[in-house]
């Protein structure tokens, strides 16, 4: 079994990161070039940019990014965000990306997830849901950053993807993103159990115990984490070393 | 020196590109048979599937050019498995250079996932590709095929079982791992196939 990763993942919206607190607010947090190869140095497993831009022009921009970080970085990252089409991929893929993100697309058109997987392979095809919890236990997935509801359920949209050619599931909880109180970690361990592809964990993460029991209760294969990482509130060196004297495998 | 990517429809060419220029290397990216015999050095990057991208290189012509080599070449996840006989992964004949067979991970339990996705140990490295710094190292794998341990083995790496993280026979290096992707180590790696 590999190491369980950790993963920065970074908001980028015009050339700048930026970190939304509960899908909404947003304080910036650095150029994202450097500090991509900051967390590297430090220990990150993988990286997440995220393209938070909503005009077209910021998107070319976000292209251009994405080249600068592969030039720069040496561990593996993805790119998501505003991917509609298989073009997107392709010219995501082209610019140095190791993988994709599709979120509200493939709800919106699942049969990208086959296109995607089918033309460049499972292992780039990530498949990122968000999802809420509701009153009565059901988990919601929701479109366009968690604004828009569906009638999909968390669980069953997650094996469908995976049986449609998703490499893996980055699953945030709409319910502690921005919280701080630690990961979903139920839901997430209900989503290891029925899935044969890696869940990375997302939205909850304030202290490093969170990310033991995301690895641990939730059966994570990896814990993707934004706003501790930047504000420096858990430097990612400690945090290994931490996960490591917990019993936790991971890359020191 | 002169480095050749063998350039096809593979995923992470700009990778190993990207990752040679750190070095202050540029290589040349080329499908052309005669660019790549005259290469001190070769690269044969891949990520994909193996059935499309067999099709793909005997179109080509590249698969008797690959074969043809005698100079050190580094075959590089798909284009390690490429390298072997044949791939389970579109029922393909393969390039035959390491006399083995490429097989899918098959899960045991929930637990083991595949793709096969991060970073593992190496362990028991041999060839001119290791030294004994990267003993015991982490190195990053995405795939859902390998290559069982065989006498061209050249390194260990563990999921579900042991599996060959890089092969060796000859001139021919392969590993199922991505060094572009590997931090440091990875580095290390790619800097002592330049140093063959």
């Amino acid at each position: 079994m590999p190491a369980k990763r950790i993963i920065p993942c970074l908001d980028v919206m015009d050339g700048r990161t930026v970190k939304g607190v509960r899908f909404v607010d947003l304080r910036e947090a650095g150029d994202p070039v450097e500090l991509g190869a900051k967390y590297s140095r430090e220990g990150a497993d993988e990286l997440v940019y995220l393209d938070i831009t909503a005009s077209h022009e910021g998107r070319k921009t976000f292209a251009e990014l994405v080249r600068k970080v592969a030039a720069r970085l040496n561990i593996p990252f993805t790119v998501g965000g505003g991917i509609n089409e298989l073009a997107d991929v392709d010219r995501l893929l082209n610019a140095g990306a190791d993988k994709v993100s599709i979120n509200s697309a493939a709800l919106r058109r699942p049969e990208l997830i086959d296109e995607v997987a089918g033309n460049y392979g499972a292992q780039v095809c990530v498949v990122a849901i968000d999802a809420g919890c509701e009153a009565d236990g059901h988990w919601r997935c929701y479109l366009n950053g968690g604004r828009i509801p569906t009638e999909r359920g968390l669980f069953e949209w997650a094996s469908e993807a995976q049986s449609r050619g998703a490499g893996e599931i980055l699953f945030t909880s709409m319910n502690h993103d921005g919280v701080r109180t630690g990961y979903a970690n139920e839901a997430l361990a209900r989503l290891a159990s029925a899935l044969s592809i890696p869940v990375i964990a997302s939205g909850g993460a304030g202290a490093m115990e969170h990310f033991r029991d995301a690895f641990s209760c939730g059966e994570a294969e990896a814990a993707l984490a934004a706003g501790v990482f930047h504000f420096g509130d858990i430097a990612i060196k400690e945090l290994k070393q931490y996960l490591h004297n917990e019993g936790i495998y991971v890359r020191l | 020196m002169n480095i050749a990517i063998i350039k096809y429809n593979a995923g992470n060419i700009c990778s190993v590109d990207y990752a040679l220029r750190r070095f202050g290397i540029s290589p040349v990216i080329t499908s052309d048979p005669e660019e790549i015999g005259r290469a001190d050095k070769v690269i044969f990057p891949g990520v994909g599937h193996a059935g499309a991208t067999m099709q793909h290189l005997r179109r080509l012509g590249l698969d008797r050019t690959i074969r043809s080599l005698r100079q050190p070449v580094l075959g590089i996840c798909l284009g390690m498995q490429l390298m072997c006989r044949y791939s389970s992964e579109g029922d393909a004949d393969c390039l035959g250079i390491f006399d083995v067979d490429v097989e899918r991970f098959a899960p045991r339990s929930h637990a083991d996932k595949v793709p096969h996705m991060g970073w593992s140990l190496l362990q028991d490295v041999k060839t001119e590709l290791f030294d004994r710094e990267i003993e015991g190292r982490h190195v990053y794998f995405v795939h859902s095929y390998y290559v069982p341990l065989n006498p061209h083995t050249a390194a260990v790496a563990c999921h579900i079982h042991p599996f060959s993280a890089a092969l060796g026979k000859d001139n021919f290096y392969a590993t199922q791992f991505h060094p572009e992707k590997s931090g440091g180590t990875g580095e290390r790696i790619l800097q002592n196939f330049l140093h063959i």
